[in-house]
């Protein structure tokens, strides 16, 4: 059955996935600093003020009522810990974490507490949480608001972590984290709120765990991560002007990662590049590289180049903000370094 | 409040188990038969049973790295603990949590914490369930004199406070936390009075006076249940063992433990409880000797159940994940 489409912005594309999980699921709840805005305010009691600090959660108190829209005080350990017992008993929350940078002050709620609690009761817990939070540079929003972080997400056992680029698969992809019986930690780029893309109308769900190949082709992979996988398409058109058709892989889901599609294409390509905008010590882009080396080293014609982010908080200048974010050139000259 | 006789012998029998479990558990692992970090609850267990007594299997509870008496005060099948402790397969975690993380979710016991202030905003979510769903369900939410420093315990308490939720939060000020002293830790007096910044009922209570607990507990539990939100009781107590088995206890006097040891929960509630004719000294020695053979055979399940098998280690991280991505690099 062919699926009926209609062009929307990645902002629509999550907002849909949480409206139609929460009207599916009673037991779905969403809590999160401003998700509403407004609580208490006169006039506010069926309406939000800001629907999220960039609007993605507009319009749901408006739908859903206060008590399953739940503004909190900037108070992420308690709400984040709060969403993880709230899981372990009986509802699946998803709660906004505003910018992934906030982690330091909860992480043990998210990692000690939600992550582990079913290994160490032996399997007699499911902890069905979600956590939306908002990751990258690009808004000149300096060394606290910008990073990515997800690589250490991805480190801690329990959690599975998602980045989508698109808002078909923003949407596909929140769908199956909230029906997702583990807790899992879902990445959103702010600079792709504002982009569009073709939206599956109604359900749609996208499988945890799988890579999706952006664009085919037999000279070399580029592993591209979150808003990179846009940096590499931009690449591909400038190689293609060149007769170089790269395979832009997609993981989407990074804790489990879609090992066999990445392999798969490194086998036809022979060639591996990886663009993650995260920092690049013990990074995606590293684990990928050595996923790679030890399981097709055989198969590579070239060493593996990683185009990252430097290992550098995120600056505030925009020529320093500019220089920090991997742009598609330097993935251009990283392909082109592997030929 | 009124206290039945048979809710009285359950109190008693609560607090007499807990204390067997503790006092045998403390030979164990000085005898090297229990691995790892143990905490022991012996000389708190007025706190849990009292708050306990109100609640049922349904309710939630959380817990702390000494959580062996809320397990049992909660209602929590001691074989299976002491399986957990000795890290078999019949452990109530199947040997993956030990001591530090015993839960049994299918009573409300949400899990002893191997963090100090894990468990506030673990109880808040336990309540948000509750209060969405409509099941009147409570959480009562067991922390230290050391937690009431942590940032989560305020801020589980402002939330539940918020959001009115069902919690009782039990700080048990036992006045130590490991070897610092809550003089010296504690900006404040009382740490119940910290519920006014809250904006809910703060109580100090006599940690020791398993009536004074049952008194104060039964009035949070009912506010909460009844939807009123949630309280603070302060419990000054007292553990008769070290922070953890192996500590050595240098910093507190043989003095006050004596002294504390002379007002033993326990002992005390067997006379209150004689003394209004709710049991005969008949009815507490049955007791005493039905909750040392209890022990016994849940030593005897412990040391017969199988150890997990090493591959065991790689189960139960994930509800679904590939298990090949689970194993360690070759």
């Amino acid at each position: 059955m062919a699926v009926t489409t209609r062009t929307a912005t990645f902002r629509e594309a999550v907002n849909e996935a949480l409206v139609q999980e929460m009207e599916r699921d009673p037991t779905v709840v969403l809590m999160g600093e401003d998700v509403a805005g407004g609580a208490d305010v006169e006039g506010f009691e069926e309406k939000g003020a800001w629907g999220g600090v960039l609007g993605v959660t507009t319009g749901l108190v408006e739908r859903f009522g206060r008590g399953r829209v739940l503004d909190t005080p900037i108070s992420e350990s308690g709400y984040i810990g709060a969403a993880g017992g709230a899981a372990a008993t009986g509802l699946r929350p998803v709660a906004e974490l505003m910018f992934v940078d906030f982690f330091g002050v909860c992480l043990d709620q998210i990692y000690n507490q939600a992550a582990k609690l079913r290994y160490m009761f032996g399997g007699a817990a499911k902890v069905p949480m979600t956590v939306r939070t908002m990751i990258g540079a690009g808004f000149r929003a300096a060394g606290q608001h910008s990073g990515c972080h997800y690589s250490v997400f991805t480190h801690f056992p329990g959690l599975k972590t998602v980045v989508p680029s698109t808002p078909a698969d923003a949407k596909g992809l929140l769908a199956a984290s909230i029906r997702d019986d583990d807790p899992v930690v879902f990445f959103e780029h702010k600079l792709l709120y504002d982009t569009e893309g073709e939206l599956p109308e109604g359900d749609y769900v996208v499988e945890l765990g799988t890579a999706d190949i952006k664009r085919e082709g037999d000279t070399v992979t580029v592993v591209a991560i979150g808003r990179m996988v846009q940096m590499a398409l931009e690449a591909a058109q400038a190689l293609a002007a060149e007769g170089f058709e790269i395979e832009v892989v997609d993981p989407r889901t990074l804790s489990p990662l879609d090992t066999d599609t990445i392999l798969a294409s490194v086998r036809k390509t022979g060639r591996l590049v990886v663009v993650d905008e995260d920092n690049p010590r013990c990074s995606m882009a590293t684990d990928i590289a050595a996923t790679v080396a030890h399981e097709a080293f055989d198969h590579l014609d070239a060493p593996p180049q990683l185009v990252t982010a430097p290992h550098t908080p995120v600056p505030f200048s925009p020529v320093l903000e500019d220089f920090y974010v991997p742009t598609p050139e330097r993935v251009a000259a990283a392909v082109r370094a592997t030929l | 409040m009124e206290l039945t006789k048979d809710k009285a012998l359950w109190m008693y029998e609560r607090m007499v188990l807990v204390r067997t479990f503790e006092e045998r558990v403390s030979k164990l692992f000085a005898d090297g038969e229990i691995p790892g970090f143990v905490h022991l609850y012996a000389g708190e267990e007025a706190v849990a049973v009292g708050v306990c007594a109100h609640l049922d299997h349904a309710d939630f509870i959380t817990s702390t790295h000494r959580g062996h008496g809320h397990c049992i005060a909660k209602g929590v099948d001691v074989k299976r603990m002491m399986a957990e402790l000795f890290g078999r397969v019949d452990g109530l975690c199947r040997g993956k949590g030990g001591s530090m993380h015993v839960a049994d979710v299918s009573m409300g016991m949400l899990g002893a914490n191997g963090i100090v202030g894990g468990g506030p905003p673990l109880a808040c979510g336990a309540a948000l369930t509750a209060k969405t769903l409509g099941t009147q369900q409570v959480a009562a939410c067991f922390f230290g004199d050391g937690a009431a420093e942590q940032g989560t315990t305020h801020e589980g308490m402002n939330l539940a406070a918020i959001w009115n939720l069902p919690v009782v939060f039990v700080c048990e000020n036992n006045q130590f936390a490991e070897s610092t002293p809550v003089t010296y830790h504690c900006a404040a007096g009382d740490i119940a009075e910290r519920a006014a910044s809250y904006n809910i009922p703060g109580v100090t209570v006599d940690g020791f006076d398993l009536l004074a607990m049952y008194e104060a507990a039964g009035a949070a539990v009912e506010r909460a249940r009844a939807g009123e939100g949630p309280s603070l009781i302060e419990a000054k107590t007292w553990r008769y063992f070290g922070h953890f088995e192996g500590d050595q206890v240098t910093y507190r006097t043989a003095e006050q433990s004596a002294d504390y040891r002379e007002r033993d929960p326990i002992k005390r509630f067997a006379d209150q409880i004689v003394s209004r004719d709710l049991a005969v000294p008949g009815d507490l020695e049955t007791i005493q000797r039905s909750a040392e053979t209890e022990i016994e055979e849940a030593l005897e399940y412990a040391r017969s159940s199988p150890m997990p098998q090493p591959e065991d280690c790689l189960t139960d991280v994930y509800v679904s994940y590939p298990a090949a991505k689970l194993a360690a690099s070759a």
